[in-house]
C-alpha cells in the first residue's frame, strides 16, 4: 500500500515517532490525572 | 536577520523526531530547575504524598521546558544568527516554529492546570508567573532591548525552589526566597561569563549583552563585583536554619573558589579577543585568551549544583541546621 502522505520513509517514521510519543502523553496525562484523584479523596 | 534565516526558520519540518521536541524543552536548564525545586520542596519539611511531590516536581520540570520551548520559538530568528545556537531543532529548520510555540503553550498549560489539582493554588500561580517571566518579560521584552536583560530575566531561573517550597506547605516563606535570592545573584556572573567568549554572537544577532554594550572589560569587573556579593550570600542558608556544617563548608570553599576566578577573570583580557570557540559545538573548548571566562562558567554550574545539593542532602539525611539559626 503506497504512502498516503506521499512521504519518504524517514520523514514517515518520524512522523510515526510523533505520533507514538503524543499517545504516551495522553495516557500519562490521563494516569496522573487519575492518580492524584485517588489520592486526593483518599486523604493521602 | 537575513532572508537566508527566514527561509530556514519558515522551512517545514519533515523528520523532527521527538528528540528533536525533547530538545525544545533545554533539558540541561530542566536539570538545574529540578534540583533547585526538589531542594525548597524538601526543606519545607512538610508531609506530602510521595505521589503527589513527584508529580509537583514533574509540573515544575514541564514547565520550565514549556518556557523553553516558547523561548525558542520566539528567537529562533535570532538563533539562526548565532554559531552557538543555530543548529536547534527551529533554526535549522527540522521543526516549525508554530509547534515550537504550541509546544510551549500546552506544556505550560498542563503544568499549571497540573500543579493546581496536586499541590495548591499557590505553587500553581507561582509557577504560571515563572513561565510568563521566562517566556514573556525575559524573551520577548528583555532580551533584545537592555544589557540588564539576563540580571533582571534571572529572576524566572531562581524561582523554582519557591515553587517547591510552595507545592509542599502552600506557603513561601523567606527562607524560599533566601534560596531564590542565591540562584538570582548566581545569574549574571554565570551568563556574562559566558556571553564573554561568544559576544561575537549576539553582536552579530542585536543582542545587547552585556559585553557587546559595555565592553569586556566593564563585564569583568560587574561578574567581580556580582562573584563579591554571591559568596557571602551562599553562606547565610547555614544562618537562617536551613544549612548544616557541611553546607556551610561547601558554601565557604565554594564561594572562595567564585571570588578567586572571578578575580582572575577580572585580571585577564577574556572577551577582548575575536572569535574564541574552537567550533560551533565546543561551549567549554577555547582558545587561550578566553579560558578564564570558559573556567568560572563551568565553575559557576559546579557551584549552584554543589550549594543545592548539599542542602539537599543535608535535609534527606536529617542533619540538623547550625546552632548559629536565629
Amino acid at each position: 500500500m503506497s504512502d498516503p502522505f506521499g512521504e519518504d520513509p524517514q520523514a514517515a517514521k518520524a512522523r510515526r515517532g510523533r505520533s507514538i510519543a503524543i499517545a504516551v502523553s495522553l495516557a500519562v496525562f490521563v494516569v496522573i490525572v487519575f492518580v492524584i484523584t485517588l489520592i486526593k479523596k483518599g486523604g493521602g | 536577520m537575513t532572508e537566508q534565516s527566514v527561509i530556514e526558520v519558515a522551512r517545514a519540518p519533515m523528520a523532527a523526531t521527538w528528540r528533536d521536541y525533547l530538545s525544545l524543552m533545554k533539558p540541561r536548564v530542566m536539570s538545574l530547575v529540578v534540583l533547585t525545586a526538589v531542594t525548597g520542596l524538601v526543606c519545607a519539611h512538610v508531609a506530602m504524598s510521595p505521589v503527589l511531590a513527584a508529580v509537583a516536581i514533574l509540573c515544575i520540570a514541564l514547565g520550565a521546558g514549556g518556557s523553553a520551548a516558547l523561548n525558542m520559538g520566539y528567537d529562533a530568528d535570532i538563533d539562526a544568527l548565532m554559531r552557538r545556537t543555530r543548529g536547534r531543532a527551529v533554526p535549522a529548520g527540522r521543526v516549525q516554529r508554530a509547534d515550537a510555540m504550541a509546544l510551549g503553550v500546552v506544556l505550560s498549560l498542563f503544568s499549571v492546570g497540573i500543579m493546581t489539582l496536586a499541590a495548591n493554588v499557590l505553587a500553581a500561580t507561582l509557577l504560571a508567573f515563572t513561565i510568563f517571566f521566562y517566556a514573556v518579560v525575559y524573551t520577548r521584552w528583555l532580551k533584545r532591548r537592555t544589557a540588564q536583560n539576563i540580571v533582571i530575566g534571572g529572576l524566572a531561573g531562581a524561582l523554582p525552589p519557591v515553587v517547591g517550597w510552595a507545592a509542599a506547605s502552600g506557603a513561601a516563606p523567606l527562607q524560599a526566597w533566601l534560596l531564590a535570592a542565591i540562584i538570582f545573584v548566581w545569574t549574571p556572573p554565570h551568563f556574562w561569563a559566558l556571553s564573554l567568549y561568544t559576544s561575537e554572537d549576539y553582536a552579530r544577532a542585536g543582542v545587547p549583552m552585556m559585553p557587546v554594550t559595555a565592553g569586556a572589560a566593564s563585564t569583568r569587573r560587574q561578574i567581580l563585583g556580582y562573584s563579591l556579593v554571591l559568596a557571602p550570600l551562599g553562606l547565610t542558608p547555614a544562618f537562617v536554619g536551613l544549612g548544616g556544617a557541611v553546607y556551610l563548608a561547601v558554601a565557604a570553599v565554594g564561594g572562595i573558589g567564585f571570588v578567586v576566578l572571578g578575580w582572575r577573570l577580572a585580571r585577564s583580557r577574556a572577551g577582548e579577543s575575536g572569535e574564541v570557540r574552537v567550533s560551533d559545538d565546543a561551549l567549554y573548548d577555547v582558545r587561550a585568551g578566553a579560558k578564564t571566562a570558559r573556567n568560572l562558567f563551568a565553575y559557576s554550574i559546579l557551584y549552584l549544583f554543589a550549594l543545592f545539593t548539599t542542602l539537599l542532602v543535608e535535609h534527606l539525611l536529617g542533619v540538623g541546621p547550625l546552632s548559629l539559626a536565629g
